[in-house]
């Protein structure tokens, strides 16, 4: 399978990979996939008091298009706010590293860990809406 | 030493350049057909197609008029599978195989059940290897064929053919071998082995693509089979259509030569495989050999690396050529069917490499290839929430899984 520049750049130089200290209240963790799918990513956030996100970091366990949308999500999370966060779209990302659409359920799985973190931020913190918080 | 390394011969292999040269005079000047009986064209052409059959009977212990040349071993696998089942169903209408064939074999005997046959469909130990008993309990009056392949094209299990072939014997039933990764690799014996049939291609054995054999017993039992391809009736009326002649030609050179170098071949590359094996398993403890690693083929090795995924890994050695056990590079996620048959948890089913290496690899290829991989699986390692997950003494199998 030929792989784009931008796939072939983030695997080669991930961005971002380690891990915060997921018991700390400022930070959010998501984890999304399963092993036997081939696919597990992690993801996690560390918020301003502001709502800002100060801090992201990934590990994944997948082909190199898991690996280059999560890379990716860590840059565009970086400095960003909680907000703007919850908006990226698995298509942003699938434009961004020009994905075939066999491998378009990486960006899904990317947008999944975003959110997944996200919303573990706002569970700590209290700001998690009340129909998010019972779903 | 260049870059790409090939040690994926399990795939296909080059053609080695004696079997090129003995080839080349077959395209343009020795071009006859070796059906015309009626001038030297054809009878040159002739001489060469049974000096071929001659040289390949020889490779497997047959005599030259049990070889039927066909296009290669998907094609000897159909005919000898379908053309039994067609010859034979006034004594029944059962076949027996198991889940770790080739597609080759698997699909032919699932199309087979469409048309009111009966399969067993065997299944396999973790190591890859068939219970005996049940291939005995399986067998009834109403069993026309079995097909159990010699060794297995993913993880080089090697079935006891000897013994299938002995109990197929004693109970009166046809035994079809698929010797596509054996021939010219290992030793064989039809006779020995009590094969009635056998599929055999000439580029896993160092000669062209598109030419391979099948060998159809003559005495005790006699095999006779329908034919798939009908036509001028060559090869006894059982496949027709015209010889492909520098192919067959080409199988035969390439026969010739595994038959004459198959002992030291054999130790150069297990020792070969072994040493790639060893350093690998050094640095990288973890790693998990896949299939039987006492009774398996000598050049090749399939091995799991947990924790890291198969495709990725592949990317990340490009320098060096190999297969993924995970056929996540074509546009099916599934890890190989062989590998889950054999019970292998996801993550090591996702994670394997398979490593074949022939001829023409050398120890310096090995050397390279297996520090490459090292070093890939430490990178990606480091990036996997899976081996951090097990560092910090998680058990994966506990974690609920968002599975999509």
């Amino acid at each position: 399978m030929a792989y784009s520049d931008k796939v072939l750049d983030h695997y080669q130089n991930p961005r971002n990979v380690g891990s915060l200290d997921k018991d700390a209240d400022n930070v959010g963790t998501g984890v999304v996939g399963a092993p036997e799918c081939g696919d597990v990513m992690k993801l996690q956030i560390k918020v301003s008091d502001e709502g800002q996100i100060i801090d992201a970091k990934f590990k994944t366990y997948g082909c190199g298009s898991a690996i280059a949308s999560s890379s990716l999500a860590t840059e565009w999370l970086k400095g960003t706010s909680i907000d703007a966060a919850a908006e990226i779209k698995n298509t942003q990302i699938v434009k961004e590293l020009s994905l075939p659409p066999v491998k378009i359920h990486c960006s899904v799985l990317a947008e999944d860990a975003i959110k997944a973190a996200i919303n573990d931020w706002r569970r700590k913190n209290g700001k998690l809406a009340k129909e998010e918080a019972n779903s | 030493m260049k870059t790409p390394i090939y040690l994926d011969y399990s795939a296909t292999t080059p053609c080695d350049p004696r079997v090129v040269e003995r080839m080349l005079p077959f395209f343009s000047d020795t071009f006859g057909n070796a059906a015309s009986r009626s001038h030297a064209f054809g009878w040159t052409a002739e001489a060469a197609v049974d000096e071929a059959r001659e040289q390949v009977a020889q490779l497997i212990g047959a005599h030259a008029k049990e070889i039927l040349w066909t296009s290669g071993s998907t094609e000897a696998n159909n005919l000898a599978i379908k053309g039994t089942a067609e010859m034979y169903k006034a004594k029944g209408k059962h076949l027996i195989t198991c889940v770790t064939e080739h597609k080759a074999v698997l699909d032919p005997m699932k199309y087979l059940e469409t048309q009111g046959y009966t399969v067993t469909w065997l299944e396999v130990d973790g190591k890859g290897h068939i219970d005996l008993k049940a291939l005995e309990a399986a067998i009834t009056d109403k069993t026309i064929l079995v097909s159990l392949m010699s060794a297995n094209n993913e993880i080089g299990t090697m079935h006891p053919i000897r013994e299938i072939g002995a109990i197929c014997k004693a109970k009166g039933t046809l035994f079809h071998t698929d010797a596509t990764q054996q021939v010219g690799k290992a030793p064989l014996n039809v006779l020995d082995d009590n094969v009635d049939l056998l599929s055999l291609s000439a580029h896993k054995m160092y000669g062209p693509k598109g030419v391979g054999a099948l060998y159809v017993r003559r005495k005790n039992p006699r095999v006779r089979l329908t034919s798939q391809m009908d036509g001028g009736g060559h090869e006894r009326g059982m496949r027709s259509g015209t010889l492909n002649v520098t192919g067959i030609v080409g199988l035969g050179e390439a026969a010739r030569i595994c038959r004459e170098e198959m002992v030291s071949e054999m130790a150069r590359l297990s020792a070969l495989r072994e040493r790639l094996q060893d350093r690998i398993l050094k640095e990288l403890p973890d790693a998990v050999l896949n299939g039987d690693v006492d009774n398996r083929l000598p050049h090749m090795t399939n091995i799991s690396f947990p924790y890291v995924e198969g495709e990725s890994l592949l990317m990340g050695i490009k320098e060096v050529a190999v297969s993924s056990g995970s056929a996540c590079t074509s546009a099916s996620l599934e890890p190989s069917y062989v590998l889950k048959s054999l019970g292998l948890v996801d993550e090591l089913a996702h994670s394997s490499i398979r490593f074949s290496l022939g001829r023409f690899t050398t120890q310096e290829e090995c050397d390279f290839a297996a520090d490459r991989l090292i070093t890939e699986v430490k990178r990606l390692r480091e990036m996997s929430p899976l081996w951090e997950m097990v560092q910090e003494g998680v058990d994966l199998s506990q974690v609920k899984w968002t599975t999509h």
